[in-house]
């Protein structure tokens, strides 16, 4: 018995093992072609420690597009668009869980129902208001809806809000709290940890964000890298070395918050896993 | 009367504070989700006013529009071989990092980490890694005397491709999984043990039933998710070859925004709501026959 216990670990192990060489090799093959001088990049059989290696891609990434501008605007967009969901959402979902109002229970329903929906089918209404508005090849397409909040967002805020215990609610009142001051001083500092699961995802949902600005952005002005990055791809498509910079460096900030917010993350995305 | 002067000062809080999402659900997603409807029943082309055509875009959807049929043909293949194999390969490793190794921490942010990558750079590295003549799958399969396919430009292994570069975003999954098996009593399996069961008896009769409504959860999502797949095929392929790529939302933004058939474009988005809504019901229909419910 010990012995065949011994043996199921040692496959465990070389599983495991095997499956993580083959997730990091991805990243471990981007930085060495994203460092490779040109005349290594398409070796065959590829050679993976570059000699030596180079910062050149990195560079021309800057001269063949508008790199800084694309990364300024693609923060600015992180940063309006957490602020928006941050002032939005945690008061309506305040508002469905502790509050007592006529009709809250049937917006509530409509706000469920709508999660339904395929966003394909507000994408071309939202498209045709926003171009009635002028605000075609503009930013505020993708940040300004963030501060009108977000069904699942508030869904998510909501059933935290509901898990604290109602006679703190009761107690403040008593002493003559206003209901905002039981929301801002009471409740929010007890949802912290749901607050900064929206956060995260939020500024992933930013960066990630690629239909968007496909749809509403042309020029590099209003452009956040997602697209940025497939515009340089279209019009320099073997420059792998060069591609690949680009991509690191999209890639670097989301896995410098990731690693710093690590316990979040997995948090996060356990609860919304288990409470969907 | 304090009670009723109570009750003013919380609906008009309410309704302050509810004003932006009331505003915000009413402009970006109730009055656009009638308009759409409108849309998909009307020819509507932008430059000039919206005409009706009562069941005209639906019926050419159904009739005319090979490429309709195709990219849904697409979606589905995805849909079905991908989302299972996903679910699997999720359980696997959350299984294998349950055991309690040692490192267990460090490969679960490895087996993460691609999960927090933006899919326009996950697309740039795999047309790099899927390149046919110097690209690093081809190079490993070449080193066991495999002639690799040519992945993205082959009609064959387009879609495979795309199914093996999805595996390498397991992770959201994995993490759902491990919190999951966190929540699996230990009782139940000294319990088994004393019974006497094996590891799979184990599996089978302790850890699968516990986890199934977690499994339940990720399907449904994986499906809702996998049948609006675009951004990958939109950078790698162009929906190409042969239209092998060519994915329901890929086709619905062409007509769209490349041909602005809004009207038609909108009639895909309803039946892709029909889709999603069919698929969800037999998931839930099936349910009962294999996901096991707590406290019940």
């Amino acid at each position: 018995m010990n012995t065949k216990r011994i043996f199921l670990r040692i496959i465990a192990y070389i599983l495991v093992i095997i499956g993580g060489i083959s997730f990091i090799i991805p990243f471990i093959w981007t930085v060495s072609t994203a460092f490779k001088p040109d005349e290594q990049i398409f070796l065959f059989p590829p050679k993976w420690i570059p000699e030596p290696p180079t910062i050149k891609h990195f560079k021309e990434v800057f001269e063949f597009i508008p790199f800084g501008l694309l990364y300024k605007n693609t923060v600015l967009l992180a940063l309006l668009n957490i602020a928006g969901t941050l002032f939005s959402c945690p008061l309506a979902a305040y508002a469905f869980a502790k509050l007592k109002w006529p009709g809250r229970d049937m917006l509530f329903i409509i706000t469920l129902a709508t999660m339904m929906l395929p966003p394909q089918v507000t994408m071309i209404p939202q498209f045709l208001i926003f171009r009635r508005l002028g605000w075609l090849n503009t930013m505020l397409p993708l940040w300004m809806p963030s501060f009108f909040g977000n069904a699942f967002n508030i869904f998510l805020l909501r059933q935290f809000f509901l898990t604290l215990p109602k006679e703190l609610d009761d107690a403040a009142r008593i002493d003559g709290c206003s209901f905002f001051d039981i929301f801002w001083r009471i409740n929010l500092p007890l949802i912290i940890p749901a607050i900064t699961a929206v956060t995260i995802f939020t500024f992933m949902g930013t960066w990630n964000n690629f239909i968007g600005p496909l749809i509403y952005v042309r020029s590099y002005n209003a452009m956040p890298l997602s697209l940025g990055l497939r515009m340089f791809q279209e019009a320099y498509s073997a420059e792998w070395g060069a591609l690949m910079a680009a991509s690191l460096m999209m890639i670097l900030p989301v896995i410098i918050v990731f690693f710093f917010l690590q316990k979040y993350f997995v948090q996060g995305i356990s609860l919304t896993g288990l409470k969907g | 009367m304090t009670k009723f002067k109570r009750n003013k000062e919380e609906i008009i809080t309410a309704y302050i504070i509810i004003l932006p999402w009331l505003l915000g659900l009413s402009i970006f997603i109730v009055g656009p989700i009638i308009s759409s409807l409108m849309f998909s029943f009307m020819d509507y082309s932008v430059v000039l006013p919206p005409k009706f055509i009562g069941l005209g875009n639906y019926k050419r959807m159904f009739l005319n529009d090979p490429l309709f049929w195709k990219s849904l043909y697409n979606t589905l293949y995805m849909t079905v071989i991908g989302v299972p194999l996903n679910i699997l390969l999720a359980l696997s490793v959350a299984l294998l990092l349950n055991q309690k190794l040692k490192g267990e921490a460090l490969f679960r942010t490895i087996f993460y980490l691609p999960s927090v990558v933006p899919q326009v750079a996950i697309s740039l590295l795999w047309m790099w890694i899927l390149n046919p003549q110097v690209g690093l799958i081809n190079y490993l399969l070449s080193l066991f005397g495999i002639k690799g396919p040519m992945w993205l430009a082959s009609e064959q292994w387009a879609k495979p491709a795309f199914i093996i570069m999805g595996l390498w975003g397991i992770g959201g999954n994995m993490v759902i999984f491990l919190a999951g098996l966190q929540n699996v009593p230990q009782h139940l399996y000294d319990a088994a043990i004393v019974d006497g069961a094996n590891i799979w008896q184990r599996f089978r009769y302790v850890t699968f039933p516990m986890l199934s409504p977690t499994i339940f959860f990720l399907l449904v999502m994986g499906i809702i998710g996998t049948l609006q797949i675009f951004t990958q095929a939109y950078i790698m392929t162009a929906g190409g070859p042969m239209d092998a790529t060519l994915f329901y939302v890929y086709h619905l933004f062409n007509k769209a925004f490349r041909d602005f058939h809004m009207g038609y474009a909108s009639a895909m988005a309803w039946f892709l709501f029909i889709i999603i809504f069919i698929a969800t019901i037999i998931n839930l229909k099936l349910a009962p026959k294999w996901v096991y419910y707590e406290s019940e």
